[in-house]
């Protein structure tokens, strides 16, 4: 009976404006760590040893394609925020398509996907990101953070775009699986009201 | 008959997933090394890394939860939650799996921009479990990407195929 109610709630109108919403909110988070952490990247010059009495500087690039992880994330995350694009042009325009059943379910199986590509990149740049902040002592790998501050500024509020697109995408797909639940109910907001016979 | 085998299915299934993530904790538990390198001697163990630790943790759970569902009856109102939670626990699987490939990827090529070198040249036995361990972790990956979209298909029925 809750789950029911849990249903119908889930495809009345005003659930569905909190639905566009929501993938706006997610479109927004996703496409703007992606942006942040493909632009990431920060010169540095240190010195490196003295010969006689003047330095020899070096000058070293950190950027986001040296670690594949960071490749990994900014690839899922502009895929995650394309896919929520076309939901939110799906439910602005798409008022005449019928939304039969593989329609419905191929929606929240896409939904699904998404919500392991995101936390998948998220998590594995959340990692990554760690062991360039600490080190690790017994692979003897040290930190960078402490020379390129302004790199892991950047790369830290990316993580923190995507890991709030990770939780709106969970409840994004949680509410479409909930949708499947009452078939043929899908937000469209040119979609004229059915007529009780 | 069709639903004796479709209960079959899922618990077979589920059972798959159950191993393969319990033996995904079990090898890389167990893979602890030391090699000694010149003067120094190199401990290497999965507890050293985080994304190892959170990966062993969330394979746990994971195979917990396999093991606690394989006895819910048939009957059961629960089966919808069922659905709800494999959903939760495939994410739990990727991003430990995801995480974990990510940190032994660097371990086995290394980083020349940051300067990290390689580590499975000195421990090769402890790269080599590591390896079987992530591969498992990715079989009970797929296992439950297919118990997922089998319960959909079977709890919650979006083709309404099922007349009541």
């Amino acid at each position: 009976m809750a789950v029911s109610k849990l249903a119908s709630a889930a495809t009345s109108d005003k659930s569905c404006k909190i639905l566009l919403g929501m993938r706006l909110l997610a479109f927004s988070a996703t496409l703007s760590a992606a942006i942040v952490m493909g632009l990431n990247k920060q010169t540095k010059t240190f010195v490196v040893g003295k010969v006689g009495n003047t330095p020899i500087n070096a000058t070293f690039t950190a950027k986001f394609d040296h670690t594949p992880a960071f490749v990994f994330f900014v690839v899922a995350n502009a895929m995650v925020s394309f896919h929520n694009l076309l939901m939110i042009a799906l439910q602005i325009f798409g008022g005449k398509m019928e939304f039969t059943g593989s329609r419905l379910l191929s929606v929240a199986i896409l939904d699904m996907l998404n919500v392991t590509l995101i936390s998948a990149a998220a998590n594995a740049a959340a990692f990554m990101a760690e062991v360039g902040k600490n080190g690790n002592k017994h692979a003897r790998w040290e930190k960078i953070c402490d020379r390129f501050a302004t790199y892991c500024d950047h790369g830290a509020g990316a993580l923190m775009a995507a890991f709030a697109g990770v939780i709106l995408m969970l409840i994004i797909s949680a509410t479409s699986i909930c949708r499947l639940v009452q078939s043929n109910k899908y937000c469209s907001t040119t979609a004229s009201p059915s007529v009780v016979p | 008959m069709v639903k004796l085998t479709q209960r079959l299915g899922g618990l077979v299934l589920r059972f798959a997933a159950f191993c393969a993530a319990l033996g995904a904790v079990i090898a890389m538990v167990t893979s602890r090394e030391r090699s000694s390198f010149f003067v120094l001697s190199l401990v290497a163990k999965y507890s050293d890394l985080a994304a190892f630790k959170y990966f062993v943790i969330a394979n746990a759970i994971v195979s917990v939860y396999s093991f606690l569902v394989l006895f819910l009856p048939k009957e059961s109102l629960l089966w919808k939650f069922v659905v709800v939670l494999d959903l939760m626990v495939t994410m739990l699987l990727t991003s430990s799996l995801s995480a974990a490939v990510a940190v032994a990827q660097v371990g086995k090529r290394g980083n020349a921009n940051a300067g990290w070198l390689p580590i499975c040249g000195q421990v090769p036995r402890f790269c080599d479990q590591i390896t079987g361990a992530l591969i498992a972790g990715l079989v009970a990956l797929v296992l439950y990407v297919f118990l997922l979209i089998f319960s959909i298909h079977h709890v919650v029925d979006p083709f309404l195929l099922r007349k009541s």
